[in-house]
């Protein structure tokens, strides 16, 4: 497999991406209203106690926080990918693509790229301006910088590419079963389900999310995840299937 | 375009594409049949059949996009089908879809330097080739306009130009005129002539006859399977039979009726203007004009026309149907 072709296919989504204002907006406006949203939250929820929320109450929702990163993670993609093949389908562009000296792994690869990239500097982004913001509110309770910690280091650089890889493979599945972007970003959507299940399991302390077994055990989860939809998409994502079978 | 040094294969003197008993079956529909044709480089062939006739599902075949399901097709020399030899097939041909498949959000230019690079084509190859093919087809002052706001004709003009940016020397093209204005299809066609003094082999899917006439060497009539191929002359000749056009000063239901006694093939009526199929002039018409006379008609003139490309796939096509 030659990257170099692969990145091409993702250079030109990227340009292609530049012109769509509502990937911009999912790019940029969801992590960051999430980002700033919470530590506001969380800093005017507090008024009321008599000053800011307990620290006992604090430990359980901070590391349940760092999940709503992982349903952006979920989320971004969606709106990526199904632009990027779903519009290619709507552009009949395919062909073209799929004439040139390109093998179906680089396109895949291309697309997931595209896909990929993205989305992780969106979240990752809006990770530290959440980190840097809840610090700040949540310093005075607890004494120190809850952030970062070897457990959302953990959240963010293992459980988020995770996530997204998943994101990407489902949606180049769903993608070759729909002719419409909506339609693929509302299938698409619904991967973030488990995701939220865990995140509100969290805030619940039903899950502790603040112990390093529990986010390995989820991240393993993910990997396996990962390999079947990587697996699915890659059987989905053939020349023949795509101009004969794909809807 | 570029000249051979640009080229990464050499085309050996064999026939630039090549198909024996070619077969696509989806399930049990059949979508081309046992289809046998050949090439040469340098050629023009029309393939020419009605909608559903499996004319894409041809070059599909060729262009290495889906498999074979038997027979045998070269490309070059290069065997379709094989997977390693796919990647070098692809690199070496153009094709034009019959969607023309552009980028609606980039400009021309950045449709085109995308599929340069793909085709590992240098910066350089991709500058002269991008301002060279946007000339020629009268795009340049638009190649920083988004491919969004384009007319049908300048996105066709685009999409062929896509398709030579690697300037390969076999172009398969799928009905690269359909649906366009007069104009601009006549520039398409002009465009293709242009090709074709390049000494580019052009496999050019179509169901516009005149066209076909125009542009086609060899020209091969496909309904599923193939029913005939030859130059457009041959394919005249091969439909036996011509057409006596007759001009009377009135019809009269006597001389209808005296001329459908004739042992004649088939007559159609144009207000005072007959015309009937024949299979030996010479004769037929002394037969036509006398019954006329006898019928008290007055005839103004007589004209033997010979079968054309469309009589050729009329019959051919028909003549499957039934």
């Amino acid at each position: 497999m030659r990257l170099s072709k692969s990145w091409v296919i993702a250079k030109k989504d990227f340009k292609v991406f530049l012109k769509q204002k509502k990937i911009l907006y999912s790019i940029t406006v969801a992590p960051l209203v999430v980002s700033i949203l919470i530590p506001t939250v969380i800093y005017f929820a507090g008024q009321n106690k008599g000053g800011r929320l307990p620290a006992t109450e604090l430990m359980v929702l901070l590391p349940a926080f760092a999940f709503f990163y992982l349903i952006l993670a979920g989320y971004i993609p969606t709106t990526i990918a199904s632009y990027s093949i779903v519009g290619e389908k709507v552009e009949k562009s395919l062909e073209r693509l799929l004439a040139s000296p390109t093998t179906d792994s680089e396109i895949l690869l291309g697309k997931g790229i595209s896909a990929f990239l993205p989305s992780i500097g969106a979240v990752l982004g809006g990770s530290v301006i959440f980190m840097v913001l809840m610090d700040l509110v949540t310093q005075p309770k607890l004494g120190y910088y809850y952030f970062p910690n070897w457990n959302t280091g953990l959240v963010f650089f293992l459980m988020v590419p995770l996530t997204v890889v998943m994101s990407v493979g489902w949606n180049v599945i769903v993608s070759s079963r729909v002719t419409d972007i909506r339609v693929a970003q509302q299938i698409g959507i619904l991967l973030i389900l488990p995701l939220a299940g865990i995140y509100v399991g969290g805030e619940l302390n039903l899950i502790q999310l603040g112990e390093t077994n529990t986010l390995l055990i989820i991240a393993g989860i993910l990997f396996a995840v990962d390999l079947l939809l990587l697996y699915a998409a890659r059987a989905t994502f053939r020349r023949e299937q795509i101009l004969t079978k794909w809807k | 375009m570029d000249g051979d040094a640009s080229r990464d294969f050499e085309l050996p003197s064999m026939p630039a594409i090549e198909a024996v008993g070619l077969t696509k079956k989806f399930g049990a529909l059949t979508a081309v049949d046992s289809v046998t044709f050949d090439v040469e480089e340098g050629e023009v062939f029309g393939f020419l059949g009605p909608n559903g006739a499996g004319k894409t599902t041809t070059i599909r075949m060729l262009c290495c996009l889906i498999s074979k399901s038997s027979g045998q097709a070269r490309i070059a020399g290069y065997e379709v089908g094989k997977e390693a030899d796919a990647l070098k097939i692809r690199k070496l041909i153009g094709l034009m879809p019959d969607n023309v498949g552009l980028y609606e959000a980039l400009s021309a230019y950045d449709n085109l330097d995308f599929f340069g690079k793909l085709y590992d084509r240098t910066e350089a190859q991709r500058r002269e080739n991008i301002q060279r093919l946007l000339t020629m087809l009268g795009l340049w002052e638009k190649k920083d306009v988004t491919v969004g706001t384009f007319s049908k004709g300048m996105r066709q003009k685009l999409g062929i130009a896509c398709a030579l940016i690697h300037d390969p020397q076999i172009l398969f093209m799928d009905e690269p005129t359909a649906n366009l204005d007069p104009e601009s299809a006549k520039t398409v066609r002009d465009f293709i002539l242009e090709l074709k003094k390049e000494k580019r082999t052009i496999f050019l899917n179509t169901h516009n006859l005149d066209e076909a006439q125009r542009i086609c060497d060899k020209i091969a009539i496909l309904n599923t399977r193939l029913m005939a191929t030859g130059t457009p002359e041959d394919l005249e000749r091969s439909v036996s039979g011509k057409k006596t056009v007759v001009l009377l000063v009135q019809v009269t239901d006597a001389i209808l009726a005296a001329l459908r006694r004739l042992p004649l093939g088939n007559m159609t009526i144009d207000g005072n203007k007959l015309t009937f199929d024949v299979n030996d002039p010479d004769r037929e018409n002394v037969a036509i004009t006398d019954a006329i006379y006898r019928a008290g008609g007055q005839v103004r003139s007589v004209n033997i026309v010979g079968s054309t490309l469309e009589d050729a796939y009329l019959k051919l096509v028909r003549s499957d149907k039934t």
